[in-house]
Protein backbone atom coordinates (compact mmCIF):
# COMPACT_ATOMS: atom_id res chain seq x y z
CA UNK A 1 0.00 0.00 0.00
CA UNK A 2 1.28 3.46 -0.85
CA UNK A 3 2.45 5.59 2.10
CA UNK A 4 -0.15 8.08 3.27
CA UNK A 5 1.58 11.48 3.36
CA UNK A 6 -0.02 13.53 6.14
CA UNK A 7 0.84 17.23 6.09
CA UNK A 8 1.99 18.61 9.44
CA UNK A 9 0.15 21.72 10.57
CA UNK A 10 1.70 25.12 10.08
CA UNK A 11 1.29 27.23 13.22
CA UNK A 12 2.09 30.95 13.01
CA UNK A 13 5.32 31.30 15.03
CA UNK A 14 5.49 33.72 17.98
CA UNK A 15 8.26 35.66 16.20
CA UNK A 16 5.67 37.12 13.81
CA UNK A 17 4.07 39.03 16.70
CA UNK A 18 7.20 40.23 18.48
CA UNK A 19 10.80 39.31 19.28
CA UNK A 20 11.29 35.80 20.67
CA UNK A 21 13.76 35.11 23.48
CA UNK A 22 17.09 33.87 22.10
CA UNK A 23 17.01 30.12 21.41
CA UNK A 24 20.01 28.00 22.44
CA UNK A 25 19.98 26.16 19.11
CA UNK A 26 18.20 26.66 15.79
CA UNK A 27 18.17 23.61 13.54
CA UNK A 28 17.54 24.20 9.86
CA UNK A 29 15.94 21.14 8.25
CA UNK A 30 13.53 18.56 9.66
CA UNK A 31 15.01 15.55 7.88
CA UNK A 32 16.38 12.56 9.79
CA UNK A 33 19.52 14.48 10.81
CA UNK A 34 17.85 17.67 12.07
CA UNK A 35 15.16 15.72 13.91
CA UNK A 36 17.63 13.32 15.51
CA UNK A 37 19.77 16.24 16.67
CA UNK A 38 16.75 18.05 18.15
CA UNK A 39 15.79 14.88 20.04
CA UNK A 40 19.32 14.29 21.30
CA UNK A 41 19.50 17.89 22.57
CA UNK A 42 16.02 17.73 24.12
CA UNK A 43 17.01 14.60 26.04
CA UNK A 44 19.92 16.64 27.42
CA UNK A 45 17.64 19.51 28.45
CA UNK A 46 18.47 21.79 25.48
CA UNK A 47 15.37 23.13 23.71
CA UNK A 48 16.20 23.54 20.02
CA UNK A 49 13.82 25.10 17.52
CA UNK A 50 13.53 23.19 14.22
CA UNK A 51 12.77 25.15 11.04
CA UNK A 52 11.71 23.43 7.83
CA UNK A 53 10.48 24.91 4.55
CA UNK A 54 8.19 21.94 3.91
CA UNK A 55 5.39 20.24 5.84
CA UNK A 56 5.56 16.56 4.89
CA UNK A 57 8.03 13.75 5.47
CA UNK A 58 10.45 12.65 2.73
CA UNK A 59 8.64 12.13 -0.56
CA UNK A 60 9.93 8.80 -1.82
CA UNK A 61 11.79 6.13 0.14
CA UNK A 62 15.23 7.75 -0.45
CA UNK A 63 17.54 6.55 2.36
CA UNK A 64 16.46 3.01 3.19
CA UNK A 65 19.45 1.14 4.68
CA UNK A 66 20.02 1.87 8.36
CA UNK A 67 23.11 0.33 9.88
CA UNK A 68 23.50 -1.29 13.28
CA UNK A 69 25.35 1.69 14.76
CA UNK A 70 22.58 4.04 13.62
CA UNK A 71 19.94 1.78 15.18
CA UNK A 72 21.90 1.81 18.44
CA UNK A 73 21.89 5.62 18.34
CA UNK A 74 18.17 5.59 17.52
CA UNK A 75 17.74 3.32 20.55
CA UNK A 76 19.24 6.02 22.74
CA UNK A 77 16.90 8.56 21.12
CA UNK A 78 13.89 6.38 21.97
CA UNK A 79 12.96 5.22 18.45
CA UNK A 80 15.26 2.24 17.80
CA UNK A 81 12.85 -0.53 18.70
CA UNK A 82 10.03 1.01 16.68
CA UNK A 83 12.29 1.20 13.63
CA UNK A 84 13.48 -2.37 14.15
CA UNK A 85 9.91 -3.65 14.45
CA UNK A 86 8.77 -1.96 11.27
CA UNK A 87 11.96 -2.42 9.25
CA UNK A 88 13.10 -5.38 7.20
CA UNK A 89 16.07 -7.05 8.87
CA UNK A 90 18.72 -8.40 6.53
CA UNK A 91 22.33 -9.42 6.88
CA UNK A 92 23.21 -11.48 3.82
CA UNK A 93 24.35 -9.85 0.60
CA UNK A 94 24.91 -11.71 -2.67
CA UNK A 95 26.94 -10.55 -5.65
CA UNK A 96 26.22 -11.94 -9.10
CA UNK A 97 28.26 -11.80 -12.28
CA UNK A 98 25.87 -12.41 -15.14
CA UNK A 99 23.47 -15.07 -13.90
CA UNK A 100 25.99 -16.71 -11.54
CA UNK A 101 26.33 -15.95 -7.86
CA UNK A 102 30.04 -15.42 -7.19
CA UNK A 103 30.14 -14.18 -3.64
CA UNK A 104 27.93 -13.78 -0.60
CA UNK A 105 28.59 -12.19 2.77
CA UNK A 106 27.01 -12.32 6.21
CA UNK A 107 27.34 -8.92 7.89
CA UNK A 108 26.62 -10.06 11.44
CA UNK A 109 27.69 -13.63 11.95
CA UNK A 110 27.57 -13.50 15.79
CA UNK A 111 24.64 -13.37 18.22
CA UNK A 112 24.33 -11.23 21.33
CA UNK A 113 23.55 -7.83 19.79
CA UNK A 114 20.27 -5.96 20.32
CA UNK A 115 20.28 -4.69 16.73
CA UNK A 116 21.03 -6.46 13.45
CA UNK A 117 23.65 -5.41 10.90
CA UNK A 118 21.06 -3.57 8.85
CA UNK A 119 17.39 -2.87 8.50
CA UNK A 120 15.72 -1.43 5.46
CA UNK A 121 13.14 1.22 6.27
CA UNK A 122 11.90 3.98 4.02
CA UNK A 123 13.04 7.48 4.98
CA UNK A 124 9.41 8.61 5.29
CA UNK A 125 8.88 6.14 8.16
CA UNK A 126 12.15 7.16 9.81
CA UNK A 127 11.07 10.81 9.67
CA UNK A 128 7.53 10.01 10.84
CA UNK A 129 8.83 8.16 13.91
CA UNK A 130 11.37 10.88 14.68
CA UNK A 131 8.70 13.59 14.38
CA UNK A 132 6.41 11.68 16.74
CA UNK A 133 9.25 11.31 19.21
CA UNK A 134 10.08 15.02 18.88
CA UNK A 135 6.44 15.92 19.54
CA UNK A 136 6.42 13.64 22.58
CA UNK A 137 9.41 15.62 23.92
CA UNK A 138 7.65 18.93 23.25
CA UNK A 139 10.19 20.07 20.64
CA UNK A 140 9.37 23.32 18.84
CA UNK A 141 8.90 22.07 15.23
CA UNK A 142 8.07 24.81 12.76
CA UNK A 143 6.87 23.63 9.37
CA UNK A 144 6.57 26.03 6.42
CA UNK A 145 9.27 28.16 8.07
CA UNK A 146 11.88 28.78 5.37
CA UNK A 147 15.20 30.23 6.51
CA UNK A 148 16.20 32.78 3.86
CA UNK A 149 19.06 34.53 5.62
CA UNK A 150 21.39 34.31 8.58
CA UNK A 151 24.10 36.44 10.10
CA UNK A 152 26.77 35.22 12.50
CA UNK A 153 27.14 37.87 15.23
CA UNK A 154 30.06 36.15 16.97
CA UNK A 155 28.17 35.06 20.07
CA UNK A 156 24.87 34.22 18.35
CA UNK A 157 23.24 33.95 14.94
CA UNK A 158 20.31 35.98 13.62
CA UNK A 159 18.08 34.09 11.20
CA UNK A 160 15.52 35.51 8.80
CA UNK A 161 12.58 33.18 8.35
CA UNK A 162 9.72 33.30 5.84
CA UNK A 163 6.30 31.85 6.61
CA UNK A 164 2.94 31.88 4.82
CA UNK A 165 2.10 34.87 7.09
CA UNK A 166 5.23 36.89 6.38
CA UNK A 167 8.79 36.91 7.65
CA UNK A 168 10.36 37.28 11.08
CA UNK A 169 13.78 37.14 12.68
CA UNK A 170 14.98 34.74 15.29
CA UNK A 171 18.12 34.61 17.42
CA UNK A 172 19.96 31.45 18.39
CA UNK A 173 23.26 30.86 20.17
CA UNK A 174 24.08 28.16 17.59
CA UNK A 175 22.78 27.40 14.11
CA UNK A 176 22.89 23.76 13.02
CA UNK A 177 22.60 23.43 9.25
CA UNK A 178 20.88 20.08 8.67
CA UNK A 179 19.52 21.29 5.35
CA UNK A 180 20.79 18.52 3.14
CA UNK A 181 23.01 18.00 0.12
CA UNK A 182 21.94 21.26 -1.52
CA UNK A 183 22.26 23.17 1.79
CA UNK A 184 21.02 26.75 1.31
CA UNK A 185 23.00 27.68 4.45
CA UNK A 186 26.21 26.48 2.81
CA UNK A 187 25.39 28.31 -0.43
CA UNK A 188 24.61 31.52 1.43
CA UNK A 189 28.04 31.38 3.07
CA UNK A 190 29.71 30.67 -0.28
CA UNK A 191 31.60 27.69 1.13
CA UNK A 192 33.32 25.45 -1.41
CA UNK A 193 31.91 21.91 -1.54
CA UNK A 194 34.43 19.98 -3.54
CA UNK A 195 34.93 16.41 -4.62
CA UNK A 196 34.33 13.93 -7.41
CA UNK A 197 31.21 13.89 -9.60
CA UNK A 198 30.32 10.65 -11.34
CA UNK A 199 28.95 10.86 -14.87
CA UNK A 200 26.83 7.71 -14.68
CA UNK A 201 23.08 7.95 -14.42
CA UNK A 202 21.20 5.55 -12.18
CA UNK A 203 17.50 4.75 -12.20
CA UNK A 204 16.09 4.08 -8.75
CA UNK A 205 12.62 2.56 -8.56
CA UNK A 206 10.38 1.34 -5.76
CA UNK A 207 7.80 -1.24 -6.77
CA UNK A 208 5.10 -2.85 -4.68
CA UNK A 209 4.76 -6.58 -5.26
CA UNK A 210 2.96 -9.30 -3.31
CA UNK A 211 5.49 -11.93 -4.33
CA UNK A 212 9.13 -11.63 -3.25
CA UNK A 213 11.62 -11.46 -6.12
CA UNK A 214 14.19 -13.17 -3.87
CA UNK A 215 12.40 -16.47 -4.34
CA UNK A 216 12.27 -17.05 -0.57
CA UNK A 217 10.99 -15.28 2.54
CA UNK A 218 14.47 -14.18 3.58
CA UNK A 219 15.22 -10.64 2.41
CA UNK A 220 18.78 -10.05 1.28
CA UNK A 221 20.80 -7.54 -0.74
CA UNK A 222 21.40 -8.71 -4.29
CA UNK A 223 23.85 -6.97 -6.59
CA UNK A 224 24.53 -7.87 -10.21
CA UNK A 225 27.41 -6.97 -12.48
CA UNK A 226 26.22 -7.54 -16.06
CA UNK A 227 22.81 -8.93 -15.11
CA UNK A 228 21.18 -11.03 -17.84
CA UNK A 229 18.13 -8.75 -17.58
CA UNK A 230 20.09 -5.50 -17.96
CA UNK A 231 23.12 -6.19 -20.16
CA UNK A 232 26.37 -4.34 -19.70
CA UNK A 233 25.30 -2.50 -16.54
CA UNK A 234 24.81 -3.18 -12.83
CA UNK A 235 21.67 -3.68 -10.73
CA UNK A 236 20.79 -3.71 -7.03
CA UNK A 237 17.75 -5.22 -5.33
CA UNK A 238 16.58 -4.55 -1.76
CA UNK A 239 13.42 -5.37 0.21
CA UNK A 240 11.50 -2.72 2.15
CA UNK A 241 8.46 -2.95 4.44
CA UNK A 242 4.94 -2.98 2.94
CA UNK A 243 5.99 -5.33 0.10
CA UNK A 244 8.03 -2.60 -1.50
CA UNK A 245 11.21 -3.48 -3.37
CA UNK A 246 14.00 -1.13 -4.33
CA UNK A 247 15.50 -1.68 -7.76
CA UNK A 248 18.54 0.37 -8.69
CA UNK A 249 19.70 0.18 -12.32
CA UNK A 250 22.86 1.68 -13.78
CA UNK A 251 22.04 3.48 -17.03
CA UNK A 252 25.45 4.64 -18.24
CA UNK A 253 26.72 8.17 -18.80
CA UNK A 254 25.12 8.98 -22.15
CA UNK A 255 21.47 9.07 -21.09
CA UNK A 256 18.86 11.72 -20.70
CA UNK A 257 17.38 11.70 -17.22
CA UNK A 258 13.93 12.95 -18.23
CA UNK A 259 13.58 10.33 -21.01
CA UNK A 260 14.71 7.54 -18.71
CA UNK A 261 12.23 8.52 -15.99
CA UNK A 262 9.28 8.18 -18.38
CA UNK A 263 6.97 5.35 -17.36
CA UNK A 264 7.03 3.70 -20.79
CA UNK A 265 10.83 3.43 -20.47
CA UNK A 266 10.81 2.30 -16.84
CA UNK A 267 8.11 -0.39 -16.94
CA UNK A 268 9.91 -2.71 -19.41
CA UNK A 269 13.11 -2.38 -17.38
CA UNK A 270 11.27 -3.45 -14.22
CA UNK A 271 9.53 -6.32 -16.00
CA UNK A 272 12.95 -7.52 -17.09
CA UNK A 273 13.94 -7.77 -13.40
CA UNK A 274 10.79 -9.16 -11.79
CA UNK A 275 9.41 -11.24 -14.66
CA UNK A 276 5.64 -11.63 -14.89
CA UNK A 277 4.95 -10.92 -11.19
CA UNK A 278 2.33 -8.17 -11.01
CA UNK A 279 3.67 -4.94 -9.51
CA UNK A 280 2.77 -1.32 -8.85
CA UNK A 281 5.23 1.51 -9.47
CA UNK A 282 5.51 3.40 -6.17
CA UNK A 283 8.30 5.95 -6.72
CA UNK A 284 11.19 6.54 -9.05
CA UNK A 285 14.05 8.89 -9.66
CA UNK A 286 16.97 9.20 -12.09
CA UNK A 287 20.11 10.56 -10.56
CA UNK A 288 23.85 11.13 -10.73
CA UNK A 289 25.91 11.48 -7.61
CA UNK A 290 29.04 12.92 -6.18
CA UNK A 291 31.38 12.50 -3.26
CA UNK A 292 32.24 15.84 -1.66
CA UNK A 293 32.64 17.55 1.67
CA UNK A 294 33.17 20.90 3.28
CA UNK A 295 36.73 21.56 4.37
CA UNK A 296 35.45 22.27 7.88
CA UNK A 297 32.11 21.42 9.52
CA UNK A 298 32.35 24.17 12.16
CA UNK A 299 32.21 27.78 10.97
CA UNK A 300 31.94 30.16 13.91
CA UNK A 301 28.43 29.76 15.29
CA UNK A 302 27.26 27.69 12.31
CA UNK A 303 27.63 23.90 12.48
CA UNK A 304 27.13 21.63 9.47
CA UNK A 305 25.65 18.21 10.13
CA UNK A 306 24.84 15.38 7.70
CA UNK A 307 24.55 15.88 3.93
CA UNK A 308 25.11 19.63 4.22
CA UNK A 309 28.65 18.78 5.39
CA UNK A 310 29.39 15.74 3.22
CA UNK A 311 27.80 13.69 0.45
CA UNK A 312 28.59 10.22 -0.82
CA UNK A 313 27.26 7.88 -3.48
CA UNK A 314 24.62 5.52 -2.10
CA UNK A 315 26.70 2.34 -2.50
CA UNK A 316 27.63 1.46 1.06
CA UNK A 317 24.75 3.24 2.79
CA UNK A 318 27.11 5.81 4.23
CA UNK A 319 25.03 8.97 3.72
CA UNK A 320 22.18 8.81 6.21
CA UNK A 321 24.16 6.58 8.55
CA UNK A 322 27.12 8.96 8.49
CA UNK A 323 24.79 11.85 9.28
CA UNK A 324 23.23 10.13 12.30
CA UNK A 325 26.73 9.47 13.61
CA UNK A 326 27.47 13.20 13.20
CA UNK A 327 24.49 13.85 15.47
CA UNK A 328 25.72 11.31 18.01
CA UNK A 329 29.10 13.02 18.10
CA UNK A 330 27.74 16.57 18.25
CA UNK A 331 24.76 16.29 20.63
CA UNK A 332 26.59 15.80 23.93
CA UNK A 333 29.31 18.28 22.99
CA UNK A 334 26.90 21.06 22.05
CA UNK A 335 24.92 20.44 25.24
CA UNK A 336 28.16 20.57 27.28
CA UNK A 337 29.17 23.87 25.66
CA UNK A 338 25.72 25.37 26.25
CA UNK A 339 25.69 24.11 29.84
CA UNK A 340 29.14 25.57 30.57
CA UNK A 341 30.80 22.20 31.18
CA UNK A 342 33.11 22.78 28.22
CA UNK A 343 34.40 25.68 26.17
CA UNK A 344 33.38 26.17 22.52
CA UNK A 345 36.64 24.56 21.39
CA UNK A 346 35.14 21.18 22.33
CA UNK A 347 33.30 21.61 19.03
CA UNK A 348 36.68 21.49 17.24
CA UNK A 349 36.74 17.80 18.13
CA UNK A 350 33.37 17.40 16.36
CA UNK A 351 35.05 18.88 13.31
CA UNK A 352 38.18 16.70 13.57
CA UNK A 353 36.38 13.46 14.34
CA UNK A 354 33.57 13.78 11.80
CA UNK A 355 35.81 15.10 9.01
CA UNK A 356 37.90 11.97 9.58
CA UNK A 357 34.76 9.79 9.39
CA UNK A 358 33.49 11.64 6.30
CA UNK A 359 36.81 11.00 4.57
CA UNK A 360 36.52 7.30 5.35
CA UNK A 361 32.96 7.23 4.00
CA UNK A 362 33.94 9.19 0.89
CA UNK A 363 36.94 6.92 0.26
CA UNK A 364 34.83 3.77 0.49
CA UNK A 365 31.93 5.01 -1.56
CA UNK A 366 34.25 6.52 -4.22
CA UNK A 367 36.03 3.21 -4.61
CA UNK A 368 32.76 1.29 -4.88
CA UNK A 369 31.42 3.72 -7.44
CA UNK A 370 34.67 3.61 -9.42
CA UNK A 371 34.47 -0.17 -9.49
CA UNK A 372 30.88 -0.02 -10.74
CA UNK A 373 31.54 2.65 -13.32
CA UNK A 374 35.03 2.13 -14.78
CA UNK A 375 36.12 5.42 -16.29
CA UNK A 376 38.74 4.16 -18.73
CA UNK A 377 39.22 1.03 -20.88
CA UNK A 378 42.01 -0.17 -18.57
CA UNK A 379 39.79 0.20 -15.48
CA UNK A 380 37.06 -1.72 -17.30
CA UNK A 381 39.59 -4.41 -18.19
CA UNK A 382 40.78 -4.88 -14.59
CA UNK A 383 37.19 -4.91 -13.40
CA UNK A 384 36.25 -7.61 -15.92
CA UNK A 385 39.21 -9.78 -14.93
CA UNK A 386 38.41 -9.41 -11.22
CA UNK A 387 34.87 -10.55 -11.96
CA UNK A 388 36.05 -13.46 -14.09
CA UNK A 389 38.58 -14.54 -11.46
CA UNK A 390 35.95 -14.25 -8.74
CA UNK A 391 34.16 -17.32 -10.07
CA UNK A 392 37.18 -19.46 -9.17
CA UNK A 393 39.35 -17.55 -6.71
CA UNK A 394 38.25 -16.30 -3.33
CA UNK A 395 40.93 -13.56 -3.28
CA UNK A 396 39.20 -11.91 -6.26
CA UNK A 397 35.81 -12.07 -4.53
CA UNK A 398 37.28 -9.85 -1.88
CA UNK A 399 38.08 -7.26 -4.57
CA UNK A 400 34.58 -7.28 -6.07
CA UNK A 401 33.22 -3.98 -4.79
CA UNK A 402 29.46 -3.45 -4.81
CA UNK A 403 29.70 -1.14 -1.78
CA UNK A 404 31.59 -1.47 1.50
CA UNK A 405 28.70 -1.18 3.90
CA UNK A 406 28.61 1.47 6.60
CA UNK A 407 30.61 0.80 9.73
CA UNK A 408 31.40 3.40 12.39
CA UNK A 409 34.78 5.08 12.03
CA UNK A 410 37.33 4.69 14.81
CA UNK A 411 37.96 8.11 16.37
CA UNK A 412 41.31 9.64 15.41
CA UNK A 413 43.81 10.62 18.10
CA UNK A 414 43.33 7.63 20.40
CA UNK A 415 46.11 5.19 21.23
CA UNK A 416 45.05 1.65 20.44
CA UNK A 417 46.65 0.13 23.55
CA UNK A 418 46.28 -3.57 24.32
CA UNK A 419 42.67 -3.78 25.55
CA UNK A 420 40.39 -6.15 23.60
CA UNK A 421 38.29 -3.14 22.48
CA UNK A 422 40.56 -0.29 21.43
CA UNK A 423 39.95 3.29 22.63
CA UNK A 424 38.19 5.35 19.95
CA UNK A 425 36.03 2.40 18.89
CA UNK A 426 32.22 2.50 18.87
CA UNK A 427 31.09 0.15 21.62
CA UNK A 428 30.28 -3.45 20.70
CA UNK A 429 26.94 -4.45 22.23
CA UNK A 430 26.49 -7.41 24.60
CA UNK A 431 23.51 -9.04 26.30
CA UNK A 432 22.90 -8.29 29.99
CA UNK A 433 20.64 -10.01 32.51
CA UNK A 434 18.28 -7.03 32.32
CA UNK A 435 18.68 -5.73 28.77
CA UNK A 436 21.60 -4.72 26.60
CA UNK A 437 24.93 -3.05 27.22
CA UNK A 438 24.19 -0.19 24.80
CA UNK A 439 21.11 0.73 26.87
CA UNK A 440 23.16 1.02 30.05
CA UNK A 441 26.12 2.87 28.60
CA UNK A 442 25.08 5.34 25.91
CA UNK A 443 24.06 8.89 26.78
CA UNK A 444 26.40 9.71 29.65
CA UNK A 445 30.01 9.15 30.64
CA UNK A 446 29.91 5.61 31.97
CA UNK A 447 32.59 3.50 33.60
CA UNK A 448 31.99 -0.23 33.20
CA UNK A 449 33.89 -2.98 35.00
CA UNK A 450 33.92 -6.34 33.22
CA UNK A 451 34.43 -9.21 35.66
CA UNK A 452 36.47 -8.83 38.81
CA UNK A 453 37.58 -5.20 38.83
CA UNK A 454 36.58 -2.46 41.30
CA UNK A 455 35.39 0.90 39.97
CA UNK A 456 36.26 4.19 41.68
CA UNK A 457 33.72 6.93 42.30
CA UNK A 458 34.28 9.83 39.89
CA UNK A 459 31.99 12.88 39.79
CA UNK A 460 29.85 12.98 36.65
CA UNK A 461 30.58 9.36 35.76
CA UNK A 462 27.94 6.64 35.97
CA UNK A 463 29.17 3.20 36.99
CA UNK A 464 28.17 -0.34 36.07
CA UNK A 465 29.68 -3.63 37.18
CA UNK A 466 29.19 -6.75 35.06
CA UNK A 467 29.64 -10.12 36.75
CA UNK A 468 30.44 -8.48 40.10
CA UNK A 469 28.72 -8.64 43.47
CA UNK A 470 28.73 -6.50 46.59
CA UNK A 471 29.93 -3.35 44.83
CA UNK A 472 28.57 0.06 45.94
CA UNK A 473 27.18 0.75 42.43
CA UNK A 474 24.71 -0.96 40.05
CA UNK A 475 25.74 -4.42 38.92
CA UNK A 476 24.31 -7.05 36.61
CA UNK A 477 25.41 -10.19 34.82
CA UNK A 478 25.88 -11.01 31.17
CA UNK A 479 24.33 -14.33 30.07
CA UNK A 480 27.15 -16.68 29.08
CA UNK A 481 29.63 -13.96 30.19
CA UNK A 482 29.44 -12.62 26.62
CA UNK A 483 30.22 -9.06 27.73
CA UNK A 484 33.37 -10.18 29.57
CA UNK A 485 34.44 -12.20 26.53
CA UNK A 486 34.01 -9.19 24.22
CA UNK A 487 35.68 -6.61 26.47
CA UNK A 488 38.07 -8.83 28.43
CA UNK A 489 37.54 -9.97 32.02
CA UNK A 490 39.42 -7.75 34.46
CA UNK A 491 39.19 -4.63 32.26
CA UNK A 492 37.34 -1.40 33.00
CA UNK A 493 36.26 0.92 30.19
CA UNK A 494 35.28 4.57 30.24
CA UNK A 495 32.70 5.29 27.53
CA UNK A 496 31.91 8.74 26.14
CA UNK A 497 28.25 9.80 25.94
CA UNK A 498 28.30 8.80 22.25
CA UNK A 499 29.14 5.22 23.21
CA UNK A 500 32.75 5.35 22.01
CA UNK A 501 35.52 3.97 24.20
CA UNK A 502 37.43 6.86 25.77
CA UNK A 503 39.89 4.68 27.70
CA UNK A 504 40.48 1.17 28.99
CA UNK A 505 42.04 0.45 32.38
CA UNK A 506 43.53 -2.47 34.25
CA UNK A 507 43.66 -0.38 37.40
CA UNK A 508 41.10 2.43 37.18
CA UNK A 509 41.89 4.95 39.89
CA UNK A 510 39.67 8.01 40.42
CA UNK A 511 42.52 10.25 39.19
CA UNK A 512 43.07 8.31 35.96
CA UNK A 513 39.37 8.19 35.14
CA UNK A 514 38.84 11.88 35.94
CA UNK A 515 41.80 12.77 33.72
CA UNK A 516 40.23 10.84 30.84
CA UNK A 517 36.89 12.60 31.32
CA UNK A 518 38.73 15.93 31.24
CA UNK A 519 40.57 14.87 28.08
CA UNK A 520 37.26 14.02 26.39
CA UNK A 521 36.00 17.51 27.19
CA UNK A 522 39.08 19.12 25.64
CA UNK A 523 42.00 21.07 27.04
CA UNK A 524 40.03 24.08 28.28
CA UNK A 525 37.27 22.13 29.95
CA UNK A 526 35.91 23.07 33.34
CA UNK A 527 34.39 19.82 34.41
CA UNK A 528 31.68 20.63 36.90
CA UNK A 529 29.21 17.77 36.89
CA UNK B 1 43.09 -25.02 -10.68
CA UNK B 2 43.57 -24.21 -7.01
CA UNK B 3 41.60 -21.49 -5.33
CA UNK B 4 43.81 -18.49 -4.57
CA UNK B 5 42.60 -17.52 -1.13
CA UNK B 6 42.60 -13.91 0.00
CA UNK B 7 45.79 -12.65 1.64
CA UNK B 8 45.19 -8.90 1.60
CA UNK B 9 42.00 -8.63 3.66
CA UNK B 10 40.37 -5.22 3.73
CA UNK B 11 43.61 -3.70 2.36
CA UNK B 12 42.77 -5.29 -1.00
CA UNK B 13 40.72 -2.17 -1.74
CA UNK B 14 43.82 -0.03 -1.11
CA UNK B 15 45.86 -2.12 -3.55
CA UNK B 16 43.14 -2.01 -6.21
CA UNK B 17 42.76 1.76 -5.84
CA UNK B 18 46.55 2.28 -6.09
CA UNK B 19 46.59 0.16 -9.25
CA UNK B 20 43.81 2.19 -10.86
CA UNK B 21 45.52 5.43 -9.84
CA UNK B 22 48.79 4.25 -11.45
CA UNK B 23 46.96 3.72 -14.75
CA UNK B 24 45.12 7.00 -14.70
CA UNK B 25 45.94 9.18 -17.70
CA UNK B 26 48.12 6.54 -19.43
CA UNK B 27 47.73 5.59 -23.08
CA UNK B 28 46.85 2.00 -23.86
CA UNK B 29 50.49 1.27 -24.78
CA UNK B 30 51.72 2.85 -21.55
CA UNK B 31 49.22 0.80 -19.55
CA UNK B 32 50.45 -2.38 -21.25
CA UNK B 33 54.04 -1.50 -20.32
CA UNK B 34 53.07 -0.74 -16.76
CA UNK B 35 51.24 -4.06 -16.43
CA UNK B 36 54.19 -5.97 -17.90
CA UNK B 37 56.67 -4.32 -15.53
CA UNK B 38 54.43 -4.92 -12.57
CA UNK B 39 53.91 -8.61 -13.39
CA UNK B 40 57.65 -9.13 -13.63
CA UNK B 41 58.26 -7.32 -10.36
CA UNK B 42 55.53 -9.25 -8.57
CA UNK B 43 56.88 -12.56 -9.93
CA UNK B 44 60.26 -11.75 -8.48
CA UNK B 45 58.64 -10.72 -5.21
CA UNK B 46 56.77 -14.06 -4.98
CA UNK B 47 60.23 -15.58 -5.22
CA UNK B 48 59.08 -19.15 -5.89
CA UNK B 49 59.60 -19.98 -9.56
CA UNK B 50 57.34 -23.06 -9.52
CA UNK B 51 54.54 -21.10 -7.90
CA UNK B 52 54.90 -18.29 -10.45
CA UNK B 53 54.86 -20.74 -13.37
CA UNK B 54 51.74 -22.40 -11.96
CA UNK B 55 50.07 -19.00 -11.69
CA UNK B 56 51.03 -18.16 -15.27
CA UNK B 57 49.38 -21.41 -16.42
CA UNK B 58 46.26 -20.79 -14.35
CA UNK B 59 45.87 -17.26 -15.67
CA UNK B 60 46.62 -18.28 -19.26
CA UNK B 61 44.13 -21.11 -18.99
CA UNK B 62 41.29 -18.59 -18.69
CA UNK B 63 42.11 -16.95 -22.04
CA UNK B 64 39.11 -17.04 -24.34
CA UNK B 65 36.85 -18.68 -21.75
CA UNK B 66 33.75 -17.19 -20.16
CA UNK B 67 35.03 -17.40 -16.62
Amino acid sequence: MAYDYQPFPYVPPPGLRGPEPRHPVAIVGAGPIGLALAIDLAQRGVAAVVLDDNNVVSVGSRAICWAKRTLEIFDRLGVGERMLNKGITWKVGRNFHGADEVYSFDLLPEDGHKYPAFINLQQYYVEEYLIERAQELGIDLRFKNRVVGHEDKGDHVVLTVETPDGSYTLEAAWLCACDGAKSPTRDRMGLPFEGQTFEEHFLIVDVEMAESPFGSDVPERWFWFHPPFHPGQSALLHAQPDNIYRIDLQLGPETDAATEAAEEKVLPRIRAVVGDRPFRLDWMSVYKFRCARLERFVHGRVLFVGDSAHVVSPFGARGGNGGIQDVDNLGWKLAAVLGGAAGPDLLDSYDTERVHAADENILNSTRATNFMTPKSPIEALFREEVLRLSHRHSFARRLVNSGRLSLPAVLPGYDKGDAPVAPGTAMPDAPLSDGWLIERVQGEFTLVGFGDIALPEVPGVRRLGIGQTGAPYPCCTSPGDVAQARYGAGWAYLFRPDGHVQAAFRDPTAELVAAEVARAFGPNAEVTP
Amino acid sequence: MTDQTDRLGARGDDVYAALMAAHEGLTEAESHSLNARLVLMLANRVGDADAVIALIRDAADMTGKDA
